[in-house]
């Protein structure tokens, strides 16, 4: 392999990992609102193949994305009106709807099928693709592409850095605490199930528009993608920035994967397709060493200059889950 | 600014928590608020800031009527509470808890906040560490925090829920001095306790609660026997100190050492006898909690021995000593204690001994948790979840719920958030375990507790721990230097000889 297809492989992971950083992004700001959205598999292929039809009959990418998020932001407020307003279990409701998009979308999508639509194609940007190796691997891409990675820093910067973004974090942690501070918990919650909903819904007809283009019902290849978001979601820490390296290192897995596969014929091909998992969940266990005992006992017995900014590091990189996710609040 | 309740209802089910409550406070006074456990004080107070709605009644401010619907509009109104329970955010940093809900620009300046709170803790003597994480606080300390983020928020009105139940002497005094100064600047303060004595010395006024009902008002200087008629609708006296043990060793400690950053409790040796009961004094964080854990395997000691009526259970887990008869009732009852969620009915029937079956014999624990109800003097019913219980009676409760046959018990706080009535009662329980020879260990931040009834007490300084002292020949006086580092000369005295003689 030279150094060429290399470059062009990565960038093409940065291309195929876009979605999924996309639907991580709506997903943790949706739970970082205490609020677990599970139909989030269902609505991506929902989105996909309506956002695809949407996207052929108007000749139009932007109302075909729209349409994807329409879809998102639909069916998030069936989750949110169930689960904040009706207090039923979110786990049953997100579930029972996964199931549902996906048939709904399998059913729905045959008049469609193998249509030939729109591709979005890719925009360089003037100037920076001709930076050496980075210009190759970020900035001749699409502008959806482009997008994700922004928004990745967006997302990061609200949560972390912005007053609502504390108490977004508040709401989700002791929703009680953040009420005595004057939010509206409820609303927020509604409002950012729906953003949440909308940005996984975009991530549908991101795969059917540009990444896998085209709706091929069953063998479109997008069912269980979902799953991995809501995962990867989980060992992102609810951290927009880890979640989009940990969306980044599937993608790459991935594509590891399909590269490797001719090499390594001794390797059922399946064993490359599973091996992204268990690697993540290795990640895991690294990054939340902080909390075990004898690294307690190492950090205390260090000299207090190093031990103050050790304990400072393994801190932030610890992924705790907001306190409050999953159940709902009742002022009384 | 002047606060006035009028004909204010509250019914929680059957419960009628406030009954047609009329109240007047003048702004730049303390008003006292008195009552038993579950008299109300927290229902009238949630109300005013919003937490709750009221049936009917309503509030005035400054003479005009409002509608506080929720927090915000309280906080619109300059009103603040200070929860009985903490609410706040532990695992997030003491600037962002601080900034959180206050109004700004979308992106806040945390150098400048930062500068601004140091200002104005200054103004309180208060010193805490903004880049500190929240649960590395002490109670007393969230507090501070919490008040401070009222203030920076424009409160004119402060509530404060027992906010001496879980602090130390010291961090008392610094907030007694910061609400006079509040006051002086004109703000209305609103103080609950079942502490006589803080009211007695802070406020100007007292409103005394019992089951719902406004009973009176009585302006200072006061006649505690009087509050503590109006309190309960009798008068009541400590029990006369009373000695139980016996001299058989239960337990034994012998060269034990534990760290937990940044404590190191060294060289603690020391014998429990069966039916007698150690105190454990001390600031908060000095260590108690610390040894108590490692009594009962939540922490591992680094070196030294824990045995168990005989037994060398060092490094063994809870569960090991649970089966050995001892149990641990930990200070945070919601986080560690009970289960949110769940009635007393089920909490007896998760803590029972008997009926262990594969199915739940729901008449009987039913049964079961109405006698406890009954015993205990709780105020609930069976199938109430333990959250709505007031702050008292979720006490009451984890009390009840220990098992019968235990020969030792660690408690945290057994009657922190307790009225005095029910403080006696619940030491009356304990003790009778104790003449079955039952042996017990608390923690106390109530030195006057610990004097009633201990038989011999530990003091806690920095991780540094006394022998065991004499509770009939130990003074109040003298206990409070001990706790704030004073007078351990004589004590380390005392220490060599034990050791020497324990030794011997
Ligand atoms: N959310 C709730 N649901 C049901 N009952 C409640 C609820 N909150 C309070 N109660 C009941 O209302 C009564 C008054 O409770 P409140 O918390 O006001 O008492 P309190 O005076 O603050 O007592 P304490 O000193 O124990 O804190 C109690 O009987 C309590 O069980
Ligand atoms: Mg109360």
């Amino acid at each position: 392999m030279s150094g060429d297809i290399i470059l062009f492989g990565l960038a093409g992971v940065i291309a195929s990992g876009a979605p999924i950083v996309i639907a991580v992004i709506g997903e943790t700001l949706t739970e970082r609102a205490g609020v677990i959205n599970l139909s989030l598999n269902g609505v991506i292929l929902l989105s996909a193949m309506i956002g695809f039809w949407v996207a052929v009959e108007t000749d139009s990418l932007f109302f075909g994305f729209l349409a994807g998020m329409v879809v998102g932001a639909l069916v998030s407020t069936i989750v949110a009106f169930s689960s904040i307003t009706l207090k039923q279990s979110q786990v049953a409701v997100g579930f029972i709807l996964a199931i549902t998009c996906r048939d709904l979308a399998y059913f729905l999508g045959n008049p469609i099928m193998g249509s030939q639509g729109p591709i979005m194609l890719s925009t360089s940007i003037p100037l920076l693709k001709d930076i050496p190796i980075l210009g190759r691997l970020l900035f001749q891409q699409s502008l959806m592409t482009y997008l994700s990675i922004i928004m990745i820093g967006i997302a990061w910067f609200w949560i972390f850095k912005t007053r609502p973004g504390l108490m977004l974090q508040g709401i989700g942690e002791k929703p009680a605490a953040a009420y005595v501070r004057g939010a509206n918990v409820q609303k927020m919650r509604y409002f950012y199930t729906i953003v949440g909903g909308a940005l996984v819904g975009l991530a549908g007809p991101l795969y059917t528009l540009s990444v896998k283009p085209g709706w091929k019902g069953t063998i479109t290849g997008l069912d269980g993608i979902g799953w991995i978001v809501l995962a990867i979601t989980i060992f992102g820490g609810w951290n927009p920035i880890r979640a989009a390296f940990g969306a980044y290192l599937f993608a790459f897995l991935q594509w590891l994967g399909l590269v490797l596969q001719p090499y390594m014929t001794s390797i059922p091909s399946q064993v490359l397709q599973v091996a992204p998992f268990p690697l993540m969940i290795l990640a895991l266990l690294f990054v939340n060493m902080g909390n075990t005992e004898w690294m307690e006992r190492l950090i205390a017995s260090l000299p207090d200059t190093v031990r103050l900014g050790a304990s400072k590091i393994l801190r932030s990189m610890q992924s705790r889950q907001p306190g409050s996710l999953g159940t709902p609040f009742e002022r009384q | 600014m002047n606060v006035e309740f009028k004909n204010i209802n509250k019914h929680f089910g059957p419960v009628h928590a406030n009954v047609d409550i009329n109240l007047n406070i003048q702004s730049g006074s303390i008003q006292g608020i008195l009552g038993e456990n579950g008299a109300g004080k927290s229902t009238l107070m949630k109300i005013l800031s919003g937490f709750i709605q009221p049936d009917s009644g309503g509030i005035y401010l400054d003479g005009k009527a409002v509608l506080i619907d929720s927090p915000a509009d309280a906080i619109k109104y300059g009103i603040g509470m200070l929860h009985q329970d903490p609410l706040d955010f532990p695992p997030m940093r003491l600037i962002e808890n601080f900034i959180v809900g206050q109004r700004g620009g979308l992106v806040p300046s945390y150098k400048e906040t930062i500068k601004e709170f140091k200002e104005l803790q200054s103004r309180f003597g208060f010193s805490l560490n903004p880049e500190a994480y929240v649960d590395t606080l002490t109670v007393g300390e969230r507090q501070q925090l919490e008040i401070l983020r009222l203030l920076w928020m424009g409160a004119s009105a402060l509530i404060l829920d027992e906010p001496t139940t879980g602090i130390s002497a010291q961090q008392k005094e610094k907030l007694f001095a910061a609400l006079k100064i509040l006051a002086e600047q004109g703000k209305t303060i609103i103080f609950v306790s079942h502490k006589l004595e803080d009211v007695e010395i802070l406020c100007s006024k007292v409103a005394i609660l019992r089951k719902g009902y406004l009973v009176g008002e009585v302006p200072s200087p006061y006649d505690t026997d009087q509050l503590v008629e109006m309190m309960f609708g009798k008068v009541i006296s400590l029990g006369d100190r009373n000695t139980v043990a016996q001299n058989d060793v239960v337990f034994e400690l012998r060269d034990l050492f534990v760290e937990h950053y940044p404590l190191k409790i060294e060289n603690v040796n020391f014998q429990l006898r069966s039916g007698e009961v150690i105190g454990l004094a001390g600031m908060e964080g000095s260590g108690q909690d610390v040894l108590l854990r490692a009594c009962v395997g939540l922490l591992r000691p680094v070196s030294g021995k824990v045995i168990v009526k005989g037994k060398d259970l060092t490094n063994k887990n809870y569960l090991e000593f649970m089966q050995n008869e001892v149990s641990f009732l930990p200070a945070s009852r919601l986080e560690e204690g009970l289960v949110p969620g769940l009635s007393l009915a089920e909490h007896f029937t998760i803590a029972g001994e008997e009926k262990k079956g594969l199915f739940i014999d729901k008449e009987y624990f039913r049964e079961k948790a109405e006698n406890m109800i009954d015993e205990y003097h709780i105020i609930g019913r069976s199938d109430s979840t333990v959250e709505s219980l007031s702050g008292g009676n979720q006490q009451r409760a984890a009390l009840a719920l220990l098992k019968k046959s235990l020969s030792i018990i660690l408690l945290e706080h057994p009657t922190r958030g307790l009225d005095i009535e029910s403080a006696i009662y619940m030491w009356g329980k304990l003790k009778e375990r104790c003449l079955q020879g039952c042996s017990i260990f608390f923690i106390s931040g109530d030195l006057e507790e610990i004097l009633q009834y201990s038989d011999r007490i530990l003091v806690f300084f920095s991780g540094h721990v006394s022998p065991p002292l004499d509770a009939a020949t130990t003074s109040l006086e003298q206990l409070g230097q001990l706790i704030g580092g004073k007078g351990w000369d004589q004590v380390f005295e005392i220490k060599e000889n034990y050791e020497s003689n324990a030794n011997t």
